[in-house]
């Protein structure tokens, strides 16, 4: 973590009310949260208490109702100014947001070169460019020896590995990561934790996690609890793994 | 870029591969139903080719001889053949009927035809076995549609005829093959009476008082012998010099025979826009139907096989995929799935067409047109797709 850089994520204020008039549902009421490059933080929070949605503001899938968001120094939303700064939401969750899923979902009909490769192909890169930086994604998470294999081959923690590469294919400034360990044991739950740390270290990048996993919570060096829509900060144990 | 939709296809290449015979099925019914219409087309155009005539001249007022009945002396020829510009003339006796041989009953068109010279209009065109009717009676030539062998003797009506020759593509505007006999056979056939019918004639016209006057000696048989043969024909077939107008020859003999003449270009549209007018629109509401069928099915398969993607697409939404690149994927299957069921449906057609009752002419040209239709069909059904994998949220991939 470089805390003299730049934030990755910085977010004052962050507001999103669903609905209109008495139907109108404040799932965040002014969250705040500063990511540096090389961290992993958790968000944590029970279930209802706004984290999915914060995320999907995060992962510029849905759009805030106020507040502020950069993204690397960059102001990517802003309430008070007309809300987002550009038109292609896709372009920004394609070059500079990575996610990984509760469940890998991976593309099925492509083998695991090319799920990775998929998202720089996206991006207007060449495919044997693509298919290099994938395959050196797959070295670093140890899951190059099943580079041509199919998705179905693959055992729960390998698919997950390579929703990781995926997700830093682009090289994401920022990883948004659901419940990345749900579906896992907890060895292998630890190990997924440590590989993000390890990717995060090696690629600058700031990672939030998002989970309810006891396993995994003290592994976080800081946490931003969610409850009734508001974030509070607190630091975690840092266990090391 | 990967070819995602290629890959999707590969990935589930058997299932997409049976969808796509199934659909080549459906559409090899539709290219066998065209291919029925142009089979008829084709069987009227034969009639005409292989008659080798230019004009038919028949009863004023019919659109004899194939599409309604005429009947006319089997003498007018003479006047006819006197005409300039006429350079052959053939009597012709036409009757669609059942004939019954090894046990099977079968729907021929048996044709009387003057044996007395060869090449005579109303002949046929060649034979691809045996020899020309040499003898006066109860010899035929039979179109091999009939599956009639040389030398097999068949029983048409009161008499029996051996086959001499064997011809190819001779047969009626509904597909029945012809079987050619002598004309005079071919007139015992249609216009005699059997023997009890005879002698009712007989005693009635003996009992008439005008026929069987004093005075007037031989004046019943004269009648009785008249009553029992027939003189008449259907049509006579008149072939024309090579520099004879065919309308000029045709206005002639409206004008001076009192008959009706038909140019070519006339029975061909006898034939193809009037003969076969309602099944041609039968056939044309049947693939109007198959289409919209086809439609429907390929709309749904690839409906479907997008809502089992929602996921994924959701997914690839969420990391940046543009529209154009799902819309694509979508595009692309319904079009492979397009190509799949063209080919199959064009080789069914080619197999199935040979044991189909009716013949079935599939031409290049309606392939090349079905392969443009079907494609677009496909696009256009994949538009459905492609609209609700458009609307899906990228949201769900997140879940919550």
């Amino acid at each position: 973590m470089d805390k003299t850089s730049i934030p990755a994520i910085r977010i004052e204020g962050l507001m999103k009310r669903y609905g209109t008039g008495d139907a109108a549902v404040d799932a965040l009421k002014g969250v705040d949260m500063t990511v540096w490059p090389g961290e992993v933080v958790g968000l944590i929070g029970p279930s209802g208490s706004g984290k999915t949605t914060l995320l999907k503001c995060l992962g510029a899938v849905i759009e805030p109702t106020g507040g502020h968001m950069q993204l690397s120094g960059e102001t990517i939303y802003d309430g008070k100014d007309g809300g987002w700064r550009t038109g292609d939401l896709r372009a920004l969750r394609r070059d500079r947001i990575g996610f990984v899923f509760q469940a890998p979902y991976l593309i099925p009909f492509l083998d695991v070169t090319d799920n990775v490769a998929l998202l720089p192909m996206l991006a207007g890169i060449d495919n044997a460019a693509a298919r290099k930086r994938a395959l050196e994604l797959l070295t670093a998470l140890d899951v190059a020896h099943r580079a041509g294999a199919q998705v179905s081959q693959l055992s729960g923690g390998e698919q997950q590995r390579v929703a990781i590469a995926r997700s830093l294919a682009n090289h994401a400034p920022i990883i948004l990561a659901d419940e990345p360990t749900a579906p896992l044991d907890s060895e292998r739950a630890l190990t997924v934790i440590r590989i993000l740390n390890d990717m995060a270290v090696q690629y600058q990048t700031a990672i939030i996690v998002v989970t309810h996993d006891e396993k995994i919570i003290p592994t976080f060096k800081r946490i931003y609890h969610i409850r009734d829509g508001r974030t509070h900060e607190e630091a975690g144990e840092g266990r090391p793994l | 870029m990967i070819n995602l939709a290629g890959r999707d296809i590969l990935h589930g290449w058997g299932k997409f591969l049976f969808t796509g015979v199934g659909l080549g099925l459906l559409i090899g019914v539709t290219l066998s139903m065209a291919g029925i219409y142009r089979g008829m087309v084709d069987d009227g155009q034969v009639l005409i080719d292989n008659s080798g005539a230019d004009l038919w001249v028949v009863q004023q007022g019919t659109l004899g001889p194939y599409a309604e009945p005429s009947s006319i002396r089997d003498d007018v020829w003479r006047g006819i053949a006197g005409l300039p510009g006429v350079a052959e003339t053939g009597n012709a006796a036409y009757l669609t009927m059942q004939i019954e041989h090894a046990g099977k009953e079968s729907r021929a068109m048996v044709v009387g035809m003057e044996v007395d010279r060869p090449n005579r209009p109303g002949a046929p065109a060649y034979l691809t076995a045996g020899r020309p009717v040499l003898a006066g009676h109860y010899e035929a030539i039979a179109d091999e549609l009939a599956k009639f062998k040389l030398g097999e003797r068949v029983r048409i009506r009161r008499h029996e005829y051996e086959i001499v020759g064997l011809t190819r593509r001779m047969v009626s505007s509904s597909g029945d093959p012809m079987i050619f006999v002598p004309l005079k056979d071919a007139q015992e056939i249609q216009f005699l009476k059997d023997n009890d019918a005879l002698l009712n004639e007989r005693a009635r016209t003996a009992a008439n008082p005008a026929f069987n006057r004093p005075g007037v000696p031989g004046l019943l048989e004269a009648v009785q012998a008249a009553n029992a043969q027939s003189r008449m024909v259907n049509a006579v077939l008149v072939r024309l010099e090579a520099n004879a107008d065919p309308e000029a020859v045709a206005a002639e003999i409206r004008r001076w025979k009192r008959l009706q003449a038909y140019t070519k270009v006339q029975m061909e549209d006898i034939l193809v826009a009037k003969l076969i007018a309602t099944s041609s629109r039968q056939i044309a509401m049947f693939l109007v139907i198959l289409s919209v069928v086809t439609a429907a099915i390929v709309a749904f398969i690839i409906y479907t096989m997008t809502l089992a993607k929602v996921r994924e697409i959701a997914v690839l939404k969420l990391i940046g995929a543009r529209n154009r690149t799902i819309a694509g994927m979508i595009l692309q299957q319904a079009l492979g799935l397009g190509l799949i069921g063209f080919f199959v449906g064009r080789l069914a057609a080619g197999l199935w067409a040979p044991v189909f009752p009716k013949y079935v002419l599939l031409l290049p040209g309606d392939a090349l047109r079905g392969f443009a239709i079907v494609m677009a069909i496909c696009a256009l059904a994949s538009v459905v797709a492609i609209r609700a994998a458009l609307a899906i949220d990228p949201a769900e991939a997140i879940g919550g």
